[in-house]
């Protein structure tokens, strides 16, 4: 393995140590170390994965191992982005440990098998796959804060004010990050199906080839556009959001990994273990 | 030696027939500690009064009579005969009358555990003093390492977290569910005492429109008047319920004056924003099973209570961790209070040798006819160097405290075995 990529899984392993702290004993200094050491292993992470694009010369996700690294990097960033944003720190509790799994996953899968490299030489395929990432990385946000939305809701409903309702942050504050998560996450996969298209239509003379990722992509995008349409028109809020984006992470896992994994298909290639 | 002595009564001693006796307006107090300040056996003095207690903190070197003095001073003061607050008094002496004061000062000794009020109290008392003059070192000192305490007790527990009234709770769910209160809206059901203070606290909240429903509309509208809001008639509250946010509910009505469906239907409309009823009314106003209605919760005044206590429990068990950081002040106060001990006795120790070498110099010297300056300067030199080689072994004594923890004892040793307190 890597010096850095262990680093990193060091990092985001000492991160969750400190956020799991920050959950118990609510002292501000054990959320500082901890958004402070997966600030670190983000760095460390972006170095990593810049240090092997400048050595292969080709853009990143040609296996499984690669892509890996390259959800858990989106993930870290985003969740940065938004702990300072909006800063629900507490989010941290889920964040952290996430990554942590993810990179954790990544190096138990083999690094010598690889996708045709002629696919990472393109600008648009790389803008793709980060499109894509980004947007993933944000709808498995919106599910974290919608179990948080979730335990909380159940707190103030149940009225037994235990271990959580001091922990966590209101209601609105919870409902709204998702939602927000939710709408950034659509506009990366937008874009990042946009991309996938003229790629497509690039490398193979096609926008469409029924590819079972192609569909099990749209499926996604259906989903959460079917989502925002319904808050924006009756109000699809709360409780309901909150399972909901939850259900939609688990349609975004399905499409990631086990499309990649059960069903064939010309993406197969980069996830290849 | 000066020690410290703190002479008072509380609400856990005293009745409130008693307290209000000797309560002390902020006049009256500044007027008191200027009285108590000239007092012989009296060195610093500061006096704290609130509704819960009226307590004497002071240095003394006669604590005995000081106590005396004090009892006696505020049953003429007061005018309220010696017998009828005697027994409420407690006098703590020494390090007792230290961790007295930090823990009222971390409102240990609250009536209500927590209470953030007290800390604000005894600051304005001590700043009084200061400005009368009647606190030293000594207490100073003290009350600068109490409020520090407490201070740090607030932040590194949790015993001033959550709240421990039912308006108060109420509004604590508020922010857990809108996040902020402030432009909520509130419709108040009826009216009784605590549904007014839950609406102050929502004011104070910057919270948005009031209505007002009550079953007499003129009534409901003098209420209106009073918090600004706007009245409306008892039978409009289901259409209300489209435009608030909250619903505190204290009316007399036997049977439950919003249901489920005026919930359900206007649930669309509001576009599943959430709503939080209060019900406070006994029987109950709000149908409980409005709670089981997504993004709508409903607590009654039994569920607020229960809130409540948990709270306090909670509030209980970090009182545990409080009373470990008063613990650890009350020790590091000793530790400077015997340093101040320690310091004066090695001064004073100095002083006395000197005194003695130079009086038995000044009887041998004229003996010895005229010396040259070279013999003079060998004389001064053995002189210093007699006081320094005497002193040497009783400093160190002094300053480790005889290798034992307490250095009181060793300075107590010293000053006898040296004469040091003439009139003792």
């Amino acid at each position: 393995m890597h010096i850095l990529q262990l680093i990193t899984i060091f990092l985001y392993l000492l991160s969750t140590a400190g956020y799991v702290g920050y959950l118990f004993f609510q002292q501000n200094s054990w959320e500082k170390a901890g958004c402070g050491l997966l600030l670190t292993g983000f760095l460390c992470h972006t170095a990593f994965i810049i240090g092997g694009s400048l050595t292969t010369g080709l853009y990143p996700g040609r296996n499984m191992y690669q892509t890996l690294i390259l959800a858990g990097w989106a993930f870290s960033g985003v969740f940065l982005f938004v702990r300072f944003k909006f800063n629900l720190r507490v989010l941290g509790v889920y964040a952290a440990p996430f990554a942590a799994v993810v990179m954790m996953m990544a190096s138990r899968v083999p690094t010598d098998v690889f996708a045709d490299s002629r696919f990472f030489k393109s600008f648009w395929v790389f803008f793709h796959v980060l499109a894509m990432f980004l947007g993933n990385a944000a709808f498995a946000l919106a599910c974290g804060v919608g179990i948080l939305y979730l335990i909380q809701e159940k707190t103030i409903k149940s009225k037994t004010q235990g271990f959580f309702f001091k922990r966590l942050p209101s209601l609105e504050l919870l409902d709204s990050v998702g939602y927000r998560c939710i709408v950034s996450g659509f506009v990366f996969l937008t874009i990042g199906l946009a991309a996938g298209f003229v790629y497509a239509k690039i490398a193979w003379g096609r926008f469409w080839s029924w590819d079972p990722k192609e569909v099990w992509a749209a499926v996604v995008w259906l989903f959460y556009a079917a989502l925002l349409h319904e808050r924006l028109t009756v109000g699809w809020r709360g409780r309901r959001a909150a399972i909901m984006s939850i259900i939609g992470f688990a349609v975004v896992l399905f499409t990631f990994l086990g499309v990649n994994l059960f069903l064939k298909g010309h993406h197969g290639d980069f996830t290849r273990w | 030696m000066q020690s410290i002595l703190l002479i008072g009564l509380n609400h856990k001693t005293a009745p409130v027939e008693i307290r209000e006796c000797l309560a002390f307006s902020g006049e009256e107090a500044s007027g008191a500690a200027a009285a108590l300040k000239e007092k012989d056996s009296i060195d610093e003095v500061v006096l704290f009064s609130t509704c819960n207690r009226v307590e004497v903190l002071l240095t003394s070197s006669d604590p005995g009579r000081a106590a005396v003095e004090v009892k006696t001073f505020l049953a003429h003061f007061k005018q309220v005969p010696g017998e009828r607050f005697e027994k409420a008094l407690y006098v703590h002496q020494g390090e007792a009358a230290v961790r007295h004061v930090f823990r009222v000062a971390a409102s240990l000794d609250s009536l209500v555990l927590g209470e953030p009020q007290i800390l604000g109290q005894m600051k304005a008392s001590y700043a009084a003093a200061v400005d009368l003059k009647s606190t030293g070192v000594v207490l100073n000192r003290l009350l600068h390492r109490a409020f520090f305490t407490a201070k740090q007790v607030r932040s590194e527990t949790g015993i001033g977290d959550h709240a421990v009234s039912i308006s108060y709770a109420a509004i604590e769910l508020g922010r857990k569910i809108f996040g902020e209160l402030s432009g909520k809206k509130v419709l108040l059901v009826g009216a009784g005492e605590m549904a007014e203070l839950a609406i102050e606290h929502l004011i104070r909240n910057r919270s948005g429109e009031l209505l007002v429903a009550n079953r007499t509309f003129e009534r409901g509208m003098s209420l209106a008047q009073r918090f600004r809001g706007k009245a409306i008639r008892f039978e409009e509250i289901p259409e209300a319920l489209a435009q608030v946010d909250i619903i505190i509910s204290s009316t007399g009505s036997p049977d439950f004056v919003i249901v489920p469906s005026h919930v359900k239907s206007v649930m669309r409309s509001r576009r599943n924003r959430p709503l939080f009823f209060i019900d406070i009314a006994v029987p109950r106003d709000i149908d409980p099973a409005i709670n089981r209605i997504s993004n709508v919760y409903v607590y009654d005044i039994d569920d607020l209570k229960g809130v409540v206590d948990d709270n306090i429990q909670d509030r209980k068990r970090e009182a545990v961790k409080a009373e470990r950081l008063v613990d650890e002040a009350v020790i590091k106060f000793r530790q400077w209070m015997e340093n101040q001990a320690v310091v004066p006795t090695i001064v004073a120790l100095r002083k006395k040798i000197e005194d003695i070498v130079d009086s038995e110099f000044g009887k041998t010297m004229p003996n010895l006819g005229t010396l040259s300056d070279s013999q003079q300067a060998a004389m001064a030199r053995m002189k210093a160097a007699l006081i320094n080689k005497v002193l040497h072994y009783p400093t160190i004594f002094l300053k480790n405290g005889g290798c034992r923890p307490d250095k009181t004892a060793s300075v107590g040793t010293i000053r006898k075995l040296f004469h040091l307190d003439e009139d003792v």
